[in-house]
């Protein structure tokens, strides 16, 4: 039974990150129709906010401390961030600790900005255009995107750490221990699931998306103006993608083909629960999050070897090929 | 000639010189000259150039024709990699049967493959097949290490049997992969005046097989099985109602597509006799999507175009650095060659990837049809108003 | 006993009865148009006669043999030929090659390789194909890239498409929707000619009554699913029935 638990555990964490991805993606597909091959991309920049303002908040001047020497017998030139000189050691060295969570806020218009403008600039132009143009488009988008943060901040991971106070290991019950930071990305995850859901489901913008998600054309024919919606729904999608990168830095150190990486599984999540619908993506996310945790399991894979590596993709073919509307997709859409 | 008209025998005839001149062709400039950098016919790129093009060349039967966008045809270049040196690990250092062997696998896996993935259409045949060559990925690495040897991967050692050849040679070192005799890595250096031309025998093999290659893709293309494939992705439904199965042809397209990719993983491997999981990767699949879009998907000389210049830039691009740039613009004033450079150099050296980004993005947007479109559309330009006025329609795609 | 022989089908979507006891004879070389008013099922049993749908009840026998269970291609094999409301052709292929398609079809069946050979060696297949095409009028197009055509041309070419094919029983679903006057005189002279040249039988839906009287040896009145009458057409002229389901109320 505790393995059981602790397996479901595990698979939270990955779950997590694949619902947002997946919750993104259908959120663009089914209001805008399109196919998002960047939107791995729109993760991993995520992830290089909460470098981005790592690095802001550890700028630092140099001043040079005459009572103590350096290894050479120099005069120790001792780093000070700013924050630390304006808010004092103690708020500043905090700010510093809780620079991912704090990343939150300053992703969030950076995210909506580069929403904004992709929607704007590029992917407008592909609504009419065969699902192959917006595949290719998108992976060239993605390939520059990610060229574009291996240029600024190089090839290597960049370790951003959660605070001292959510980094370590909780005891959950009797034998099993747990990183406290993941249980605090589940919680997060959950959290913006259910914004987007209660966005949707209680704003009259919300009502229109969903009639749109349902039937675009006659939305259309109401009158009402889709566009700025789209534009907007677009910013969202790729804010929640955005925020789930924020908070995947301290599980996993940010790269620059963390994006890639991720929008494989996200697109295989997206099938198995059902093209354009939110819920489907969700649980999908989740579903194979956890069946990849058991499949990595010491029993399992001495019993059949390397199923921890494929389990997904397996699941993925065989649903495509006996339910291929998903697990909750509605009939017809792209059958 | 050959079974083909004028056009394509033109065609055919055009690509064969090039190939076939390519020693020369590239190599325009001396080799002490400072612009030797940009010479590509040394023996090791001009392999890629080829191998991709045949690569490119069959992904352009499926895509092309059918319009099933596949993104795991790299896996079908791993297995015939893997394929290939496994025949000169346990037969004989000889390259036929390694290809043979690659062709036929990987033509085993795209049966398989492709009778699964077949059965849907659209993004979720992207998808299936995109899952398909993920799984083998994964596997090369973990699991089949056997037949792999995971990330190491697969290499030639002095203790394999090559049953028909010898395990190793009067001194001591692994043999090296040959046609009846003729060393991949022997070639012959020509030196003409400031200039200096290698031929070798390496690339001549590869270039023959891609005009072979080639010019069973213009046969195909102009076949009634090619027909019926353009047919598929115009319209399935009437395909259904004129009494014709679409499944058969587009499988027998995705297998045919499948083997030239295994052909490819051969040559590979019998120039460099290695095989890596990480040629079977989907960036890997990705990339030969880009060859075929740059060049201009659907047209028989796109796609070696398109391999032809991702491979071009992939290593000469990359080998600009800021030395050389400072090089090209010491004309100008300091501050503003400092400038020009700053600007110039996100883009080349370890930024290609970025240009290429870029390219790609572009030829999507504006260019659909490619390279071949963007030169057609020049042609057009220059050849006037007077086209104008005799305009008729063209009967036969685009070459 | 007829080409065609429809009996007792039925068809549900969900709880609506789309089609209840539909009992149907198509005689051979005969023109059987069937009738009704919108939303009587004609094109849900047009759909159940070519493949598309299963019928939930009832048989459907082709030439002695039961259609139900084969795949469309399957049926056009056995010699049903359908023309569509909206044209489906190949729209990226020219004209001659959308004529090619199906005399390959007709001489291999639904899949053979030719791989390596060239198509214009086919001598005899392009002389057919350039024949048909002066049938339809529509050999100075025969270069032309399809999708560029016409609506009219359009249904010229997967008239002459089908036609190609020699089909036993072609099946035509308002072959002149949207057509101007002179178009569906012209498209009902053409559909004359064929009745007269040519051992076929045509099944056609239609609106358009001037259509329906000028070509048509039998009418079937389709109303809510169920046939109401089926008779000669200076019988249904005056069925009270039918004036009450049909004429009266549409037109």
């Amino acid at each position: 039974m505790d393995a059981f638990l602790l397996q479901t555990l595990n698979g939270l964490d990955k779950g997590s990150a694949y619902a947002l991805i997946a919750l993104g993606l259908t959120l663009i597909f089914g209001t805008l129709g399109v196919v998002n091959f960047a939107h791995g991309a729109l993760f991993m920049i995520g992830a290089f906010c909460s470098v981005t303002l790592q690095r802001i908040l550890n700028l630092s001047y140099e001043t040079v401390d005459p009572s103590k020497t350096d290894f050479l017998g120099n005069p120790l030139k001792v780093k000070t961030p700013y924050v630390e000189s304006w808010f004092g050691p103690e708020t500043g060295g905090a700010i510093i600790e809780w620079s991912v969570p704090l990343a939150i806020i300053f992703a969030i218009p950076v995210m909506l900005a580069i929403g904004f403008s992709m929607e704007r600039g590029l992917i407008k132009h592909f609504y009419k255009r065969p699902h192959a143009d917006q595949i290719l488009v998108t992976f060239g988008l993605a390939i520059v995107l990610q060229e574009i943060i291996k240029y600024y901040y190089g090839a290597n991971p960049i370790q951003t750490p959660a605070p001292e106070a959510l980094s370590g290991v909780a005891q959950l019950a009797e034998g099993i221990v747990y990183p406290v930071w993941r249980i605090v990305y589940f919680f997060f995850a959950i959290a913006i699931i259910g914004a987007v859901f209660a966005f949707l489901q209680f704003t009259t913008f919300g009502m229109v998306v969903r009639a749109g998600m349902a039937d675009r054309e006659t939305v259309g024919l109401l009158g009402i103006d889709i566009d700025k919606r789209f534009t907007l729904m677009f910013g969202l999608a790729a804010s929640v993608a955005g925020l789930a990168g924020v908070m995947y830095g301290p599980i996993n150190a940010p790269n620059y083909h963390m994006g890639m990486d991720f929008l494989v599984l996200s697109f295989v999540v997206v099938v198995v629960g059902g093209m354009g619908s939110l819920p489907g993506a969700v649980l999908a996310g989740f579903l194979l999050g956890i069946l990849e945790s058991f499949a990595s399991m010491k029993e399992v894979i001495t019993l059949i070897p390397g199923i921890n590596q494929i389990i997904i993709y397996l699941v993925a073919i065989v649903i495509l090929l006996t339910r291929p509307r998903g697990l909750m997709g509605r009939k017809g859409v792209m059958e | 000639m050959f079974g083909l008209d004028k056009k394509d025998t033109s065609l055919l005839a055009l690509v064969a010189i090039l190939t076939l001149a390519a020693p020369f062709i590239l190599n325009p400039f001396p080799t002490n000259s400072g612009l030797a950098q940009f010479n590509a016919g040394y023996p090791d790129l001009m392999q890629r150039f080829v191998i991709f093009g045949i690569f490119a060349i069959g992904f352009n039967i499926l895509f092309g024709l059918t319009g099933y966008l596949s993104f795991g045809h790299a896996a079908f270049l791993g297995i015939g990699s893997y394929s290939a040196v496994w025949m000169f690990k346990l037969l004989s250092m000889n390259i036929i049967p390694a290809i043979i062997l690659s062709v036929l696998i990987s033509g085993i896996f795209a049966v398989v493959i492709g009778y699964i993935s077949l059965r849907r259409t659209g993004i979720y045949f992207s998808i299936l097949t995109l899952a398909f060559a993920q799984m083998s990925f994964a596997l090369a690495y973990s699991v089949l290490t056997p037949l792999t040897n995971g990330e190491t991967g697969l290499q030639l050692t002095l203790e394999d049997p090559r049953v028909l050849g010898q395990s190793a040679t009067a001194d001591g070192s692994i043999p090296v992969t040959n046609l009846f005799g003729a060393e991949m890595r022997s070639s012959f250096d020509m030196v003409v005046g400031p200039w200096s031309f290698t031929f070798s025998v390496g690339y001549y093999v590869c270039a023959i097989a891609m005009l072979l290659a080639f010019y069973l893709a213009i046969r195909i293309f102009r076949s009634p099985f090619g027909m019926m494939l353009r047919a598929i992705k115009s319209n399935q439904t009437r395909m259904n109602y004129t009494g014709l199965n679409p499944k058969p042809y587009t499988l027998a397209a995705f297998v045919i597509s499948g083997m030239y990719a295994g052909l490819a993983g051969g040559l590979l491997a019998s120039m460099d006799p290695l095989a890596g999981a990480e040629r079977m990767q989907w960036t890997a699949s990705g990339e030969v999507v880009l060859m075929t879009i740059l060049g201009g998907a659907g047209t028989l000389i796109g796609p070696v175009l398109g391999a032809g210049m991702i491979k071009y830039f992939e290593n000469i691009f990359s080998k600009i650095n800021d030395n050389v740039l400072h090089g090209w613009f010491s004309f100008m004033p300091d501050g503003l060659e400092d400038l020009v450079v700053t600007i110039i150099h996100p883009f080349v050296g370890k930024g290609w990837h970025l240009t290429l980004g870029i390219i790609f993005m572009l030829v999507v947007i504006f260019l659909p049809g490619g390279l071949v479109e963007g030169g057609q559309r020049i042609a057009k330009a220059f050849r006037g108003k007077k086209a104008d006025d005799n305009k008729s329609a063209s009967t036969e795609p685009a070459e | 006993m007829g080409i065609l022989e429809v009996k007792d089908v039925g068809k549900r979507f969900g709880g609506l009865k789309a089609l209840s006891d539909v009992n149907l004879s198509v005689r051979e070389n005969t023109v059987h148009a069937i009738i009704g008013p919108n939303g009587a099922g004609k094109s849900t049993l047009l759909n159940c006669l070519v493949g598309k749908l299963i019928p939930d009840s009832g048989s459907v026998m082709f030439d002695g043999q039961s259609v139900l269970g084969r795949t469309p291609y399957e049926i056009n094999q056995m010699g049903i030929s359908r023309v569509f409301q909206t044209p489906e052709i190949f729209g990226d292929l020219t004209v001659m090659e959308n004529m090619m398609i199906p005399c390959f079809a007709a001489r291999d069946g639904s899949f053979r390789m030719h791989a390596i050979e060239n198509m214009m060696n086919e001598k005899e297949m392009v002389e057919q194909a350039e024949q048909m095409l002066i049938d339809v009028n529509m050999i100075d197009k025969r270069g032309m890239h399809s999708a560029a055509m016409s609506r009219g041309d359009k249904r010229r070419l997967e008239m002459a498409m089908c036609l190609i094919q020699n089909p036993k029983l072609l099946l035509l679903d308002e072959p002149t929707a949207g057509m101007a006057r002179a178009d569906t005189n012209n498209t009902i002279d053409l559909l004359k000619q064929i009745k007269e040249e040519r051992d076929i039988t045509i099944a056609i839906i239609e609106h358009d009554m001037h259509v329906v009287f000028s070509l048509a040896d039998r009418i079937t009145v389709l109303a809510q699913g169920t046939p109401l009458v089926e008779d000669d057409p200076q019988n249904i002229k005056g069925h009270p029935k039918v004036r009450e389901a049909y004429l009266g109320e549409a037109h």
